[in-house]
């Protein structure tokens, strides 16, 4: 079925009473509409309540290092908690991605600086945000809790903001061009355009990379919520930091029950929200023939269903967007003149304020960063040297490892439906788990094995990483077309062959593209692999991360700042030399659609 | 009643309009020559030729979309700059929003303008109502045919009754039937004066399509576009293919077209060893590779030698666009000459057409060498190098002194395609190597 979400459109159907979805349930199914509207009344008391918690808790007096308490009986109020926080998280991601993307891809002077920044601070671990972040926060508001809570937040969206915004952003870049010069000929104004064109072009990418985002924000958690920063200690009530505090006394029994409580929030929001989303967002294709398609039961469908939702949306969204469009299209700004809209020329003098202020606030800080720099030693440059070159090693033992396991299997299950049938559902399962939140499990099993931090840190790194491979290989081994296989038969290869003539040649795109992302992953995950409180003790690995880590722990600014620098080099530079190449290699030479 | 009174004041005149791109080193690439155009009211115009040859280019430069670099747009005496007109495009990709309804797509020129709910919808269900698609308003673009697809196209650019009509190859992406079908219906709702339009101007390379609709054919050669002939035309509708005077128009339209082959680089068939003058005019490839060169040689050997153009491309079911840079190649290697629209066959093409594939390389291997001054280039700077090796960047740093980015780099892959297959050298894709072939 399509359904169109209310808000993503202005409906034409003004003599129509109802949205389409809305039209079908006939005289049966009204009480059916009616148990909705009841469920959605529940749920909007119980919002208003958890709003209120919330408000409380957070217009309360400063309270940074509070008691977490270790009863199981918490655990829903810090899952509301922590849900809230990565909540307005991303909402705020997705607000400043979208400007961020827009500004990028309309502006050719600001795409020249922006698109390279982006790469730059996406390869920055949230940890070195850290100290920034906090101490700006708390000194923005330094008697009511919320600023505690805006420093955590923010810190989320540090993990979640950058691919959404490159999304967009390439999404914009992409549009085809006969859709730009129909709404350039039509007179689209620059609000219906954005409406129309620039975000329904790019919805399938947001809601990707916003999934993606999301379950990041899940694996910094523990990182976000709770932290020393020099002398001072920052804890927020919160399923992060109970599993953290879990952790660091020993305490399995709780740890378990952090650990399952995780789970089923994940596994809940997986079902409820990113499901109907990813359905709904097929409206969204861009492709000239229907695609067959599965009518699924969601809860988006529902909701569309519901009499409160259509009166909502009929009262309130959708005169709502038509003042808005009218307000902005030319036709009412000049009447019947065929004057298009000119570009104000007084804008141009705010735009060099702008970049001067911009500018300056660069050059103040990088004076300072280098004067920072200037004081560390010789010897600690070479220790963080040393210190990145054991963290690249493990980063990119991680990925062999985890191109191992993952091309066999991933090819198994892409080529054999029987097998993708079963394995599907149960992979994806595995993969929306937080790595985090099972690590004090693994650490438990691994600690006292010979090398069990070792271990236990490429464990971590692979557990958030391997994922992105494992999808990626098998999309490509379903991608592999049928006649190619059965060339492969009929003439008999051998299975030696057949892995290095087909099979390894064919997924070679997708395994580059799984890898890229799953490189990156690891370098942020460095800061919480190797180093990491248990039973009371800080067990920590020599490597970059931990270097981080520690640094961010003990407020060393200093060498924060160098390890970050080089941190962001290695990452930066790996994925121009190493990966983009490989990339090129991939689409010129190993691409099935010639 | 097709030649409608021409009023003496055109509503788009175009005045030594002019398109080229500026290098870095400041030499320019152009790509439509200065150019003078009027369109008056009452007529449809079609704009005919060859593929690439800066149609479209032209059609987004009147309609405003595509600033000009030299001359200038005006829309009843106003530079098109300064007043946007009220135009509309139905473009060959039709270009419909998939995410909105037929309705909403329709309606979404006029939201732009700002025209409350109740009237645009009224103006949108009349329109769609016009093109034959009620019934049809909630249904996406991506449930229906392509010739559905263009309608709605078509309708979303009548709804804001536009002054003139701009439709860029509008029927090339549907198959001839549907075709067919849109093109009557299209003349049906002009000559009804269904349509508050005043004039039509349609952008293809189907010259009977021209031929069917137009009061004007306006015919472009290419590198850089110029205006090569213009043509009233003056039958009643419905027109008859089969007219003699039809026919007649069509073959004439091709002989226009064709000629541009013919007086093209007359210095092309100098001795191999003559060195390329530096400056010198540089020959632009045809893109075809070489495969269909012997199919068409040996149909014109069958046919006595000589073949009316127009006539083959009818029995082969081709279009000018597919046919005429195969005949291009032909000619551009001595196998065939071009004379009135017809294509003569000479000795070398005759040679080769009875070759066997061996031989044929071999003859292609000589032909290319002899009349193709890039090729000849590359074989002589190959053979100075000591290992008869070089990137094949390097020859796109030549080329692109004389074409833009995008076609330097589809010159060089035809040359590729070409000297590969005549074996005058080996082309390493992965490195980017070309390699003399060593006889």
């Amino acid at each position: 079925m399509t359904f169109s979400l209310p808000a993503s459109t202005v409906s034409p159907r003004e003599n129509l009473p109802i949205p389409p979805a809305a039209v079908r349930p006939a005289g049966s199914r009204w009480s059916f509409a009616f148990l909705i509207d009841i469920a959605i009344f529940l749920s909007i008391f119980a919002a208003i309540y958890g709003v209120y918690v919330i408000g409380r808790s957070w217009m309360g007096p400063a309270t940074p290092a509070a008691q977490i308490s270790q009863s199981p009986r918490a655990l829903p109020l810090y899952a509301l908690y922590s849900l809230v926080r990565i909540s307005i998280a991303y909402g705020l991601s997705l607000l400043f991605a979208l400007a961020y993307g827009y500004i990028a891809a309309s502006s050719r002077r600001a795409e020249m600086f922006l698109v390279p920044l982006l790469d730059i601070l996406q390869s920055i671990p949230v940890l070195s945000f850290l100290p920034g972040v906090m101490l700006a926060m708390v000194a923005l508001f330094p008697h009511s809790q919320i600023g505690v809570e805006l420093g955590s937040v923010l810190l989320i969206f540090t993990g979640q903001v950058w691919n959404i915004a490159f999304s967009f952003y390439s999404s914009l870049k992409t549009e085809p061009r006969e859709l730009r010069e129909a709404a350039t000929v039509y007179r689209f104004s620059r609000w219906q355009r954005f409406l129309q064109l620039d975000l329904p072009f790019s919805t399938i990418g947001i809601v990707w990379n916003s999934m993606m985002s999301v379950a990041g924000g899940w694996f910094f958690l523990m990182a976000c919520e709770m932290f020393v920063l020099g002398d001072r200690d920052f804890r927020l009530p919160g399923l992060g930091s109970y599993l953290q505090t879990a952790a660091s006394s020993g305490d399995m029994r709780a740890l378990l029950w952090g650990v399952f409580t995780m789970i089923a929030v994940i596994v809940l929001l997986d079902q409820m929200v990113w499901r109907p989303i990813i359905l709904w967002a097929d409206k969204f294709k861009f492709e000239q023939v229907e695609s067959a398609r599965t009518t699924t039961f969601s809860i988006i469908s529902l909701l569309g269903r519901a009499s409160i939702v259509i009166r909502a949306y009929r009262l309130l969204i959708r005169p709502l967007a038509e003042w808005l469009t009218l307000t902005f299209a030319i036709g009412a700004r000049a009447a019947k003149s065929l004057v298009p809209p000119r570009r104000h020329s007084t804008n141009k003098w705010l735009v060099w304020t702008f970049g001067a202020a911009v500018l300056f606030a660069l050059g103040y800080g990088v004076f300072h960063a280098v004067r920072e720099l200037a004081a560390l030693r010789r010897a600690d440059y070479w220790r963080l040297l040393m210190a990145a070159g054991l963290t690249f090693l493990r980063v990119n033992a991680a990925l062999v490892f985890g191109a191992l396991w993952t091309i066999p299997v991933g090819v198994a299950i892409g080529s054999n439906a029987k097998l993708a049938r079963v394995a599907q559902p149960l992979v994806q399962i595995a993969s929306s788990l937080p790595a985090t939140a099972l690590f004090p499990v693994i650490l438990l099993l691994l600690l006292h094995l010979p090398f069990g931090i070792e271990i236990a840190a490429m464990a971590l790194m692979l557990l958030g990483t391997q994922w992105y491979i494992l999808f990626n290989v098998i999309a490509g081994a379903m991608a592999i077309p049928a006649d190619l296989k059965e060339v492969a038969s009929i003439y008999r290869f051998s299975q030696l062959e057949r892995w290095k003539r087909l099979i390894l040649p064919a997924i070679f795109p997708y395994l580059v593209t799984g890898l890229v992302t799953a490189s990156g992953g690891a370098w942020n995950a460095s800061i919480v692999a190797e180093y990491f409180h248990f039973e009371g003790k800080t067990l920590s690995t020599d490597g970059l991360g931990s270097t981080i880590s520690r640094a961010s722990d003990s407020g060393r600014l200093d060498v924060l700042l160098a390890a970050t620098l080089i941190m962001a080099a290695i990452v930066v530079l790996t994925n121009r030399l190493l990966w983009r190449r490989l990339y090129r290699l991939a689409i010129s030479r190993f691409n099935l659609q010639t | 009643m097709a030649t409608a009174s021409l009023s003496p004041v055109p509503i788009i005149e175009a005045r030594k309009l002019e398109k080229f791109y500026t290098q870095p080193d400041g030499t320019r690439i152009q790509v439509i020559s200065p150019t003078d155009l009027a369109v008056y009211p009452g007529q449809i115009i079609a704009l005919l030729g060859p593929s690439g040859c800066g149609k479209s280019t032209l059609l987004r430069m009147l309609t405003g979309l595509s600033p000009s670099s030299a001359g200038g747009v005006f829309w009843h005496g106003q530079p098109v700059t300064d007043e946007r007109p009220n135009v509309a495009i139905v473009f060959q990709s039709f270009a419909l929003f998939p995410w909105l309804t037929v309705l909403e797509n329709v309606e979404a020129p006029l939201e732009a303008r700002g025209m409350v709910p109740i009237e645009r919808h009224k103006r949108a269900l009349r329109i769609i109502d016009a093109v034959g698609l009620d019934g049809f308003e909630s249904a996406y673009p991506k449930e229906l045919s392509g010739g559905m697809k263009q309608r709605v196209g078509v309708a979303r650019a009548l709804v804001v009754e536009p002054e003139v009509l701009f439709m860029d190859e509008p029927f090339s992406a549907l198959d001839v039937l549907t075709a067919e079908t849109l093109r009557g219906e299209i003349l049906e709702l002009w000559q009804g004066r269904k349509i508050p339009t005043r004039a039509i101007f349609i952008v293809t390379h189907n010259i009977e399509e021209a031929v069917v609709l137009a009061d004007r054919i306006i015919v472009l050669g290419k590198n850089p576009a110029n205006i090569r002939a213009d043509f009233a035309v003056s039958f009643s509708h419905p027109r008859e293919r089969k007219a003699a005077a039809f026919v007649e128009l069509v073959d004439e339209i091709y002989r226009v077209l064709t000629s541009t082959q013919a007086e093209r680089e007359p210095g092309a068939v100098v001795a191999a060893s003559n060195p390329p003058v530096p400056g010198k005019k540089v020959v632009m490839l045809p893109h075809t590779r070489p495969g269909g060169l012997a199919g068409l040689l040996e149909i014109l050997v069958d046919q006595g030698g000589r073949i009316d153009l127009h006539k083959l491309a009818d029995e082969l079911n081709l279009e000018v666009d597919s046919l005429l840079p195969t005949v291009d190649t032909a000619d551009l290697l001595g196998f065939l000459k071009v004379e009135e629209g017809d294509a003569v066959i000479v000795l070398e093409g005759a040679a080769f057409a009875q070759a066997d594939i061996q031989q044929r390389k071999e003859l292609f291997r000589k032909a290319a060498l002899a009349n193709i001054p890039l090729l000849r280039q590359m074989e002589q700077a190959l053979r100075a190098k000591n290992n008869r090796t070089l990137p094949a960047e390097f020859f796109h740093d030549l080329l692109d002194e004389h074409f833009s980015e995008e076609e330097s780099r589809r010159q060089l892959e035809t040359a590729i395609q070409w000297g590969r297959y005549a074996e005058i050298f080996d082309y390493d894709a992965a490195t980017g190597k070309l390699t003399l072939t060593e006889a």
